[in-house]
């Protein structure tokens, strides 16, 4: 497949072919960078393996089973263990790549070569194969997922990652395909990341500044697919935490899949996003690949270099630090290269704004998997120049039994989801003792975990991707995950839920009242709080998945959001809308340093006082639900007023004595859960003063945030 | 159907005409015709694509490959198919051309 014209960028002379075979001209290549680029009428591919004993460029036209032609690489092309070679003249529209290596087969010293098979470019930009959703792959195709050029001429035009502060942002974690998958989204491409173009005004009318997309690294949706045995149901792999290719995004994903064209989509995706002002966070996968343990496929890494990428037993098995077969042997200075070159190309390629790490705990441990007190991939992320803009976010566990919420190795650079601050809100919320000491602590950022390293260290969050969603926490006392096929052993059993006195959907208007006001509760001390706060997608209009908390298969309703709860939890949506709105015009909610509980510049408050229905006595004993709070506006430049918040968790109304507002100020009600809409939440300009300003009755189960203001 | 292609000039403005399938296979044949009627250094280009039913990755980045080998150069789609704009939308090609339905709206 020569192109009919190779000269349309004038070629340097350096660059002649020296060899040729069956009339394909190359020459040798240059070991770095990695993969396959494109350079002067060539292109140039790269690829390391320290055992291997042959390499083969094996190439094909697109979507075609036999390749067009097979290169060995002559020994004189390998520098060290780097094989690489320039290849003229090549349709870079129209051509697949993979490589056969040659080498031992002898698992039980990690060695896993098999030449028979062509296996795909760790390096890859573009994986096709699975280019579009859920359609038939050809699986009697001896190379599924196929190693393909991406290019580099999409037009930016101004564009940059915004560089938001991290203290200011508001965060909505979404999954590409479930945003506007459901027919209700009304978007021209359901289930793409076109489709999430669509909703930007929907994203800005909520008031989020920050969108976190579950993982788009390509991965196979077919990987351990299967119907239910009940229901028929197809049950795919939904989530994607399964990468195939750390530099490819998922074609799937992509309306233009088809045409191979999900570099350019992802790209215009983050433009519009950045041009509505908001940022692109992406859940990455870096501590495990799809190619499972010691049964599963040969796609990349293990056909390559089996003993460097992945953590192995000293037999030869896989260690499991991820949960699913595998552990990428992250601390391996080639692995560690392969995930900074993997970040730096996001960031700078695709103007990406900050990644969470999935799992990330297992990328702090050695090649033998003992957690390392100084982890040098964890260190390089932190201070890579490329990166250095970014925002670091470890999910600070792993599955290996490794939790490192609060001593995440952090390098002044690392935030960490906060597993802590969700455990002790949901307790709190639904009414637990002996939480009222810890929420005080986690409002403010939690300084008990990071003291050091400050509030903007912890992403406060109450539901994730994983679990429940928020109306299914107040709806469910137990996880319902029937519908994943797996007899209910899948998915967590601590989910510190309540349903509110009845298990899932019910027509009680108490309890569907309740609810409501929980999740408003809820919302309200998320976005007071000190630190981060994440929102997962769909809460803010009461999503449910009927009780499933592992919804990681379902693609299909429980897995999707469905936008007709948009109208019909308006109540929901608005008071959140307003909550978000509350902390970007509240300063002193957001700041980027811990209080410090005394009064720095002689307002005469501290900071922040704790105060219960006595003021200026917490009550802080075992069996106390309650707790107030108030914030003095004067230690926050910008910062309009004071702020009292009071939250009664107790089945009974409590009455709460009041701070005596400043000279010439009232106190005016922003919020009061115990109310239903339009009076639950009000614009700080509109807020209704209090005509006792000594005392409030707090709702059972309801919280209330007062403004001192002069109205 | 396979890409049919004719092209022309007048003026400062050069015209091709596209109809069919333009794919991996056809693109180098109109990234051709594209050179030699750049190589007149026209101020605008218009492509007639109202019978164009497909434009694969390899046709749209003959659009990029024209703005390249000619910064400042107007490009025109004319009357193109409702699937061929919500590709160019969809990527973000869209904000390198000027799509038309009616020769008139052409800027001068």
């Amino acid at each position: 497949m020569k192109s009919q014209k190779a000269n349309a960028i004038e070629s340097r002379i350096d660059y002649y072919p020296t060899h040729e075979h069956h009339g394909y001209r190359f020459r040798r290549g240059r070991p770095l960078p990695f993969g396959a680029s494109i350079v002067p009428n060539g292109v140039n591919f790269s690829v390391f393996s320290s055992v291997a004993t042959s390499c083969t460029l094996v190439l094909f036209r697109k979507h075609e089973r036999e390749p067009m032609v097979e290169i060995e690489f002559p020994r004189e092309f390998r520098v060290g263990d780097v094989y690489s070679m320039l290849v003229f003249d090549l349709d870079y529209e129209d051509l697949e790549y993979g490589y056969r290596f040659g080498g031992p087969w002898e698992p039980s010293v990690g060695h896993r070569f098999d030449a028979s098979k062509v296996v795909g470019d760790p390096y890859a930009r573009v994986i096709g194969g699975r280019d579009v959703w859920f359609a038939k792959p050809d699986w009697d195709d001896i190379y599924q997922h196929r190693s393909r050029l991406a290019f580099d001429d999409f037009d930016w035009e101004d564009d940059r990652p915004l560089e938001t502060p991290i203290n200011d942002l508001v965060i909505y974690e979404l999954h590409v395909r479930g945003f506007t998958a459901h027919p209700s989204s009304k978007t021209s491409a359901g289930g793409t990341f076109a489709g999430i173009i669509e909703k930007i005004p929907y994203l800005k009318k909520l008031g989020v500044n920050c969108v976190e997309l579950m993982p788009i690294f390509e991965f196979d949706e077919w990987e351990n697919s299967r119907q239910h045995p009940q229901t028929g149901q197809w049950l795919l792999n939904y989530w994607g935490y399964s990468t195939l290719g750390f530099f490819a995004p998922k074609a799937g994903y992509a309306a233009t899949g088809r045409l191979g064209m999900q570099v350019d989509e992802v790209k215009n995706l983050v433009k519009e996003l950045h041009k509505a002002g908001i940022e692109v966070i992406l859940d990455v996968v870096l501590n495990h690949t799809a190619e499972g343990d010691h049964r599963g496929p040969t796609i990349s890494f293990r056909g390559i270099d089996n003993r460097n990428y992945y953590m192995l037993t000293p037999d030869g098995y896989y260690y499991n630090f991820s949960g699913c077969g595998n552990t990428l042997n992250c601390n391996h200075p080639v692995v560690r290269n392969l995930a900074l070159d993997c970040l730096r190309y996001w960031a700078a390629d695709y103007h990406i704004d900050g990644f969470r790490f999935d799992l990330a705990s297992i990328l702090g441990r050695d090649q033998n998997g003992a957690p390392l007190a100084n982890p040098p991939l964890l260190e390089s992320l932190a201070l890579d120049p490329v990166l250095h803009k970014c925002k670091l976010i470890a999910e600070a566990w792993d599955a290996g039994g490794l939790y490192q919420v609060g001593s995440f190795p952090a390098y002044d650079r690392w935030a960490e989801w906060n597993g802590k601050y969700r455990d002790a809100v949901r307790k709190f919320i639904k009414g637990d003792v002996g939480l009222v000491g810890e929420i005080a602590t986690r409002i403010q950022g939690s300084p008990d975990l990071y003291y050091y390293r400050g509030p903007t260290a912890s992403i406060n969050f109450i539901t994730c991707h994983d679990g429940f969603t928020l109306h299914d926490l107040f709806s469910y006392n137990d996880k319902h995950n029937e519908a994943n096929g797996e007899n209910g052993n899948d998915g967590a059993n601590d989910n510190n839920s309540w349903n509110c006195g009845a298990e899932g959907e019910t027509s009680d208007e108490f309890v569907n009242g309740l609810r409501l006001q929980l999740m408003k509760n809820a919302f309200c001390i998320l976005l007071l709080s000190r630190g981060v706060p994440m929102l997962l997608m769909g809460d803010e209009i009461a999503r449910t998945q009927k009780g499933n908390n592992n919804s990681y298969c379902q693609d299909n309703d429980l897995g999707w959001m469905d936008w007709t709860l948009e109208q019909r939890n308006s109540e929901l949506f608005r008071f959140v809308q307003a909550m978000i709105r509350f902390r970007h015009n509240n300063p002193v909610l957001r700041a980027g340093a811990f209080y410090r509980g005394q009064d720095s510049v002689g307002s005469g408050i501290p900071d922040i006082s704790f105060h219960g229905t006595q003021l200026w006595g917490p009550d802080f004993s075992a069996g106390s639900r309650c707790l107030a709070f108030l914030i003095c506006g004067k230690h926050t430049e910008g910062q309009d007023g004071d702020i009292y918040v009071a939250m009664n968790m107790h089945w009974d109304g409590l009455p709460f004595q009041l701070p005596k507002p400043r000279h010439g100020e009232r106190w005016s009600v922003v919020v009061n859960t115990s109310m239903r809409a339009p009076n639950d939440v009000f614009e700080a300009s509109q807020a209704p003063a209090l005509s006792n300003q000594t005392e409030i009755i707090v709702g059972p189960r309801s919280m209330m945030v007062l403004i001192a203001n002069g109205n | 159907m396979p890409l049919q292609m004719s092209s022309s000039t007048e003026g400062k403005t050069a015209r091709l005409n596209l109809a069919g399938e333009l794919d991996a296979t056809s693109a180098p044949s109109v990234r051709n015709a594209l050179e030699h009627v750049l190589a007149g250094q026209p101020e605008s280009l218009v492509l007639s694509v109202e019978n164009l039913t497909f434009m694969a990755s390899a046709g749209l980045r003959i659009l990029i490959f024209a703005k390249q080998k000619q910064p400042g150069l107007k490009i025109y789609l004319l009357k193109p198919q409702e699937t061929v704009v919500e590709t160019l939308k969809k990527t973000g090609f869209y904000q390198s051309v000027y799509i038309v339905d009616r020769e008139e709206e052409m800027k001068a």
